[in-house]
């Protein structure tokens, strides 16, 4: 029988309502205008509109699926030992000083957020433990909320922001950036973009690079790298991983989190992993690492990890996943040039060099909140609310009139 | 100075050290009575023939997207999900007010659910209200918690060690004297480590005061099915506590009834007064989800969904699961009857009275100690052994063991 009290009140009344992270995508999945457009999604999209597999990446699945020796146990808390080798060697190269003197470990987690979420849980455990680190970490000006969201919930209490994004120039300004590391708190955690800022897209030089790795030496700032799209920006796994690899080799621990999302198509599976380069200590690290896994998601899925280790295990199979993610990576390119070609042509008093200059997802347009609601309201170009979107899904039907729109909405401000 | 050169080494997790022991001893008669994963006859873990057969028809469905899954999940694996604990016709959920959170498996559902509450349950600011666990209860339940940022995690009386049972008193007194709006992690069958539950009556008078003192039921149901092998059976007590009007969670793990343990396979249902409250609840859910994992994995909760939601495949899964579970049963007493034919002192019916993959034989540390050094059967040092971890092949030799343990070491 089915009894209630009517009149009860709720234990979670208190509960206030949040507006979801996914009302953009729900109010472009409702619009039915013809002309609509969504730049504001997170996945990569091919000229076709969707998020697409290598064949590669399908026969490997199909290949998992019949495969009898394979048996669903629980896999080890830090992930398959295969995968965290193969993900740390493309981080690092296989022949990284910190490789071979077994100064690294890593961990498979549940996608880019679940590497930065333990990352930062590893940091929060250093400012329990008996050290004498307390924090801060440094973020980016601008960075995602949902970055600085997981640094918080992690615990992490102390977070400050270093300038990136110069508006002026739409790109960076590395000065101010040095200015803000060289003046940060010793020993500070400064959370940096290999492969591509997001929200921005905005990227920095091997010169500006090694001008901060330098003053991270000086000042003993730790580097956590976020490298969420290896090889999708300047189409070289090797060349993305520069800033990483540099760092090592200045003798720099850092902690990187990487994912498998954009480069592999495995957006679904989550697949993620966090590498962490010490000097000592690696073993009770690795340890505090394990206990901290079961607290969050006690081991991490299999699917998409298999996947990934499969490929990079095999020379054939990489060379031709490297092939696609060099495609990936070209048809970003010629997507911003083509746009900055319309854009010129349409003509106005803007520049727009910065469009071409970083590569792979996201581009910067520094549009205001009235231009970006003129985007979305009128034109039914959904772009995200800072004014960036996401290239890979602009293709040759919508190009004319995604260029069109942007140039009309920096127009009416004039 | 490094960051990280003062960080010290955790202590590892008996369980796990078990299995790596077992897995370096040599000796042939070895037994793995420890791990919590199903085991055939064969000693073998067994994918699911349903899940074979889904797990072929996901990879040739060439019309499936790659996106990233929302936020709260795949909406009909959560919807299936909940159905399967609170019942199809769960008049809570047409009223519109149970909702659910796709997760990593049980911990992940644990996570989620235990992060909610220690920002929005009760006030606002819950760090300091009481989570109670049973004592004893999986080890990992304090550790979720605590790290959702909990800093009073008590035990609540549940096993007699004397008389081999559920402290019903004890665990009602715990009940009374816990502050009003404490939080209580319950176990909706199959209890681990003991495999004792209570009876139909024993939740009544446990919903009683929990409802007096309106303390929050937080369900683990790890082992739904699994347990008696019949689902409705073993979701009763989540199902009378919603019939009462409690707003409820429950965490469920598809890990050991689908044998999905790689895919991390869980559900985090929701009961709440009504639908406005649910929709409040999942909008927070969904930035603390954002924040931990951002999107759960695609893999098992397209395959647990397809097979929930497709009649044929969900018989076929029903009867794989009652395979489990009466394997369970069956070594159950086999055990009880070996000991008895062997005439081991004390009594065994708690064997057959425990359910699900657990058993608290009641062997001291030390007759345990026996058993792993000079028998080379791994057990847990309370005593639990993984039913499942018994075949035709070696119950003997384990009876035996337990026989020689009992008798020769006190």
């Amino acid at each position: 029988m089915h009894r209630r009290k009517m009149s009860a009140r709720s234990v979670f009344d208190g509960a206030v309502f949040m507006s979801s992270e996914m009302k953009l995508l729900e109010d472009f999945k409702r619009d039915s205008h013809p002309d609509k457009v969504n730049l504001a999604g997170r996945e990569y999209v091919g000229e076709h509109g969707h998020t697409t597999w290598l064949p590669l990446v399908r026969k490997i699945k199909q290949q998992i699926a019949t495969d009898l020796t394979l048996t669903p146990e629980y896999p080890p808390i830090l992930g398959i030992p295969e995968f965290t080798r193969r993900a740390t060697e493309l981080a690092l190269g296989k022949d990284s000083p910190a490789i071979v003197e077994s100064r690294v470990f890593g961990v498979q987690t549940v996608g880019c957020t679940g590497a930065v979420r333990l990352g930062a849980e590893l940091l929060r455990s250093c400012c329990c433990s008996n050290s004498s680190w307390s924090g801060p970490i440094l973020l980016s000006s601008p960075c995602d909320d949902s970055l600085l969201g997981t640094f918080k919930a992690a615990g992490i209490e102390d977070v400050q922001h270093y300038r990136y994004w110069d508006a002026e120039s739409n790109g960076v300004c590395v000065e101010n950036m040095v200015h803000d590391l060289e003046n940060a708190p010793e020993r500070s955690v400064v959370v940096l973009f290999a492969s591509g800022h997001s929200p921005t897209g905005a990227e920095l030089s091997q010169e500006d690079w090694k001008r901060l790795a330098e003053v991270m030496v000086t000042r003993q700032l730790f580097p956590f790298f976020l490298m969420s799209a290896q090889g999708l920006c300047s189409g070289s796994l090797k060349q993305d991983a520069w800033p990483v690899r540099h760092c090592v080799s200045l003798g720099l621990e850092l902690l990187c989190a990487q994912s498998f999302s954009h480069n592999f198509g495995l957006y679904g599976e989550r697949v993620g992993h966090l590498l962490c380069v010490l000097k000592q200590n690696l073993l009770a690290v690795q340890s505090q690492a394990e206990k901290l896994v079961q607290t969050l998601w006690s081991c991490p899925p299999m699917e998409g990890a298999r996947v990934v280790t499969t490929v990079l295990n095999n020379p054939a199979h990489l060379v031709e996943w490297q092939e696609s993610v060099k495609a990936i990576a070209e048809r970003c390119m010629l997507i911003r040039e083509r746009l900055r070609e319309r854009l010129r042509l349409l003509g106005g008093p803007w520049h727009w060099d910065h469009i071409i200059k970083p590569g792979g997802l996201y581009c910067c347009f520094g549009l205001n909140t009235q231009q970006v609601e003129f985007l979305v309201q009128k034109k039914h170009i959904y772009v995200l609310p800072n004014g960036c979107l996401n290239v890979s899904a602009i293709n040759s039907r919508n190009l004319d009139y995604v260029a069109e729109s942007i140039h009309q909405a920096l127009s009416s401000q004039l | 100075m490094s960051i990280f050169g003062e960080v010290p080494q955790a202590a590892p997790v008996a369980v796990f050290k078990l299995t790596a022991d077992f897995r370096e001893d040599q000796n042939p008669s070895k037994v793995n009575l420890g791990v919590g994963a199903y085991r055939t006859d064969e000693c073998q873990p067994w994918v699911l023939p349903v899940v074979r057969k889904v797990e072929k028809m996901i990879a040739d469905d060439h019309s499936l997207n790659h996106e990233y899954l929302p936020i709260l999940g795949l909406p009909e694996f959560r919807s299936s999900a909940s159905k399967i604990a609170l019942g199809a016709d769960s008049p809570a959920i047409k009223e519109n007010r149970v909702g659910a959170v796709q997760c990593l498996g049980g911990t992940g559902a644990l996570k989620i659910g235990a992060e909610f509450l220690r920002r929005w349950y009760n006030g606002t600011d819950n760090t300091k209200t009481p989570v109670y666990v049973s004592a004893p209860t999986w080890e990992n339940h304090n550790a979720v918690f605590s790290n959702a940022g909990f800093e009073e995690i008590r035990p609540y009386k549940y096993w007699d060690a004397g008389k081999r049972g559920l402290d019903l008193e004890g665990f009602l007194g715990d009940l009374e004297s816990a502050p009003d709006h404490s939080i209580f992690v319950l176990h909706a069958c199959a209890h681990n480590p003991t495999g004792t539950d209570p009876t139909q009556d024993q939740w009544k008078q446990i919903a009683d005061v929990m409802k007096r003192k309106s303390l929050f039921a937080f369900f683990d149901s790890a082992y739904q099915g699994f347990a008696s092998g019949n689902l409705d059976k073993d979701a009763w007590a989540v199902r009378y506590f919603v019939s009462q009007g409690f707003e409820l969670f429950c965490a469920q793990s598809f890990s050991k009834n689908f044998g999905l343990y790689n895919e991390r396979v869980g559900n985090l249902t929701v009961v709440a007064e009504d639908q406005d409250n649910l929709n409040r609840v999942l909008s927070q859910m969904e930035k603390i989800v954002r924040i931990t994992w951002s999107n759960p994995p695609s893999q098992g909760a397209r395959l647990v969904a397809i097979t929930l939601n497709t009649p044929e495949l969900f018989a076929e899964w029903k009867d794989n699961v009652k395979t489990m579970a009466d394997r369970v049963l069956l070594m159950r007493a086999q055990l009880k009857e070996k000991l008895k034919a062997l005439g081991t002192p004390g009594t065994w019916e708690h064997i057959t009275e425990q359910i699900g993959m657990f058993s608290f034989t009641g062997l001291n540390p030390k007759q345990v100690e026996y058993m792993v050094k000079e028998k080379h059967i791994y057990l847990m040092a309370s005593g639990r052994i993984n039913m499942c971890g018994l075949t035709t092949k070696n119950i003997d030799y384990v009876a035996e063991s337990i026989h020689e343990a009992v008798t020769t070491v006190q």
